[in-house]
């Protein structure tokens, strides 16, 4: 069976979980190879054998953390060198993309970035996007060179599918454009102990009507109720009530949660974009005009500051 | 010293209008007004900032790879404050993907002559925010992308790339490609002046034939990707919504219940 390159996203060796997901797609195409890069890439290999690859080209070098995008190019191209894959996958990350895209242009393919879903095709992968703020739904394929496709969060299931996951060192030829961009200084994110945006399963949005920094602690109360994620609009992130890793939207975060719950959140285009996929969306928004209510499975016209710490006090009694 | 600056901008359906498919599966861009993107604004008015920061000569050219009425977008840009324009035009460009956007641009930009070339974080119909590291990897310079700071001094450009992980601060040489996102500063209104002189700003046009590309190259025929199908989506099945009367946070909670979510 044709192999399948998969970029693997990871923190020091822990493997995060939309790489995990692009494991699952790589196997209904082919047999999976991951590329870990960087430090701690060789600690990925237990955690991705367990889902599926069969193999784990790594390499750990400085030149990934200090410099910007292209040495991980070259570390993909010198994978499909080595590979030749019948598709590249890649996490659909601003990096990703970047990645993912320099990619392609080397090896002469085409590029589909953010597929929600994708299958086997007989003229190569089909790639579901949704486009237009998710009011259209597209399927596409690369038809030249060999198909490059970055995926999202949440598109699929995490299965385990134990593998061999052999460890090969991957020979690496950083390119001239390697170290063009010099990464000077890092300051990580605080981690708030909340699940990754992206990645979560529940996530609770407040805007502008939140009305306030301060009062996102009702926000942040019903998020850890539910061990969900916490997101925001950009009003509420303009006005500086919440940091804008948390802006869900065209320029924020997009997410695909199981349950969205929207709080003094009118539901313009550009929110809508980033939410829109969400299985289950809930609203609470007092103007019954709003246009969130449009999407809503369940929408409460009412006060937020009334409805949400009901809200909140009910499951804790339920859950007990 | 002078610093050319190359920002491009793109033409796109208005986001708040019914954007929809032509026949052939391509953006119709018949019915739906378009606009400059409003994540260029943002490289537009960066490059207008590191202008008025800078001791050096600057010269500001927006550059638009686009359908006739694209000009629009190009005299946007000049109003804001930006020198002179060029906009890339021709009927084989129709349907061209990013792979192809990015080698007309590359085209164009080199022909232009730059020092730094300043793109937006992504373009608000496609959304794909590729085409800035597209054009770093075809002229062969660094990449300096998704900044929400970014400066310029003594031919180097620095900038602060926030990530998911980290807040990064980044350098490099120029030439180099920039984006920026829509954190590094609310972008200016043309000004009545602005609007007026913008009127006697330079617009030059190029054809594929100026750019030394062929029609096969681009368009539909040179895309390296196919669209096969687009659907609608279904709208959502109408919710329940009822009015809070004291008890709509419980109302919700058993709805979340029902749904095995608590
Ligand atoms: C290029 C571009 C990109 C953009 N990207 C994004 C993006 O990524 N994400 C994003 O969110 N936006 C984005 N926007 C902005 C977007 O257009 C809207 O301005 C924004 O989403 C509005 O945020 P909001 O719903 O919180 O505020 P508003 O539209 O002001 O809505 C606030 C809502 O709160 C309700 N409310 C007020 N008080 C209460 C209360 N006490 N109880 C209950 N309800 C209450 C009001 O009825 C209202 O519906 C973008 C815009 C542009 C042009
Ligand atoms: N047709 C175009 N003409 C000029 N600039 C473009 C065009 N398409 C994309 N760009 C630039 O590339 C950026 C990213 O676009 P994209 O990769 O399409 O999301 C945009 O913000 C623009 O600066």
């Amino acid at each position: 069976m044709a192999e399948v390159l998969v970029y693997v996203d990871h923190v020091d060796g822990a493997v995060r979980k939309p790489t995990l997901e692009l494991l699952t797609l790589a196997r209904r195409i082919g047999e999976p190879v991951a590329v870990a890069l960087g430090n701690g890439a060789a600690a990925t290999a237990a955690t991705l054998a367990e889902h599926g690859a069969v193999k784990v080209l790594t390499h750990e070098a400085a030149e990934y953390t200090d410099y910007l995008v292209v040495p991980k190019v070259d570390a993909l191209q010198a994978a499909h060198a080595a590979v030749s894959p019948a598709a590249v996958l890649v996490p659909s990350s601003a990096e990703g993309k970047e990645i993912a895209a320099r990619l392609a242009l080397r090896l002469g393919s085409g590029i589909i970035t953010d597929a929600v879903d994708l299958e086997a095709g007989d003229e190569g992968p089909v790639a579901t996007q949704s486009v237009f703020a998710a009011s259209y739904t597209t399927k596409s394929r690369v038809s030249k060179g060999t198909p490059v496709i970055t995926v999202k969060p949440n598109s699929a299931a995490v299965e385990a599918a134990p593998a061999a996951g052999a460890v090969e060192a991957l020979e690496v030829t950083f390119s001239a454009q390697a170290t063009g961009t010099k990464v000077t200084g890092r300051t990580p994110r605080e981690s708030t102990g909340r699940p990754e945006l992206t990645e979560a399963a529940i996530v609770v949005s407040g805007g502008r009507g939140v009305n306030g920094a301060e009062n996102f602690a009702i926000i942040e109360a019903l998020a850890d109720s539910l061990g969900a994620a916490v997101g925001a609009s950009r009003a509420a992130v303009d006005a500086g009530w919440y940091p804008h890793t948390n802006q869900v939207g065209q320029t924020g975060k997009s997410v695909s949660p199981q349950l969205y719950i929207a709080s003094g959140i009118s539901g313009a285009i550009q929110h809508r974009a980033g939410m829109q996929t969400s299985k289950t969306i809930v609203a609470v928004n007092k103007d019954a005009e709003a246009p969130i209510f449009e999407l809503v499975d369940y929408g409460v016209v009412g006060d937020l500051f009334d409805v949400v710490p009901q809200l909140t006090e009910e499951i804790k009694a339920r859950k007990g | 010293m002078s610093l050319r600056i190359v920002v491009t901008v793109k033409y796109v359906p208005d986001a708040t209008g019914d954007r929809h498919f032509a026949d052939d599966l391509t953006v119709d861009r018949d019915d739906v007004d378009g606009l400059l993107s409003e994540l260029d604004e943002y490289a537009v008015e960066q490059a207008l900032q590191i202008s008025e920061n800078s001791d050096d000569d600057v010269e500001i050219t927006v550059l638009t790879v686009g359908p006739e009425d694209a000009k629009d977008a190009l005299r946007k840009a000049l109003s804001m404050g930006a020198d002179k324009a060029i906009h890339v035009e021709d009927d084989d460009l129709h349907g061209t993907d990013a792979i192809g956007t990015s080698l007309v641009l590359a085209k164009a930009i080199e022909k232009a002559g730059y020092d730094l070339v300043i793109s937006g974080m992504a373009s608000t119909d496609g959304t794909m925010g590729v085409v800035p590291a597209l054009l770093a990897e075809r002229l062969g310079v660094p990449q300096v992308t998704l900044l929400s700071e970014v400066s310029v001094e003594d031919g180097t450009v620095k900038g602060r790339r926030d990530g998911d992980a980290a807040s990064e601060q980044l350098q490099a040489s120029l030439p180099a490609v920039v984006s920026v996102t829509d954190q590094s500063g609310e972008a200016r209104y043309p000004s009545f002046k602005g609007i007026m002189a913008a009127k006697k700003k330079p617009v030059e046009s190029w054809d594929l034939s100026d750019l030394d590309l062929e029609a096969e190259e681009v368009g539909l025929e040179g895309a390296y990707t196919t669209v096969d199908s687009a659907a609608e989506r279904p709208a959502r099945t109408a919710g329940t919504i009822v009015k809070d009367e004291g008890e709509g946070g419980k109302q919700l909670a058993e709805f979340l219940a029902s749904q095995k979510f608590i």
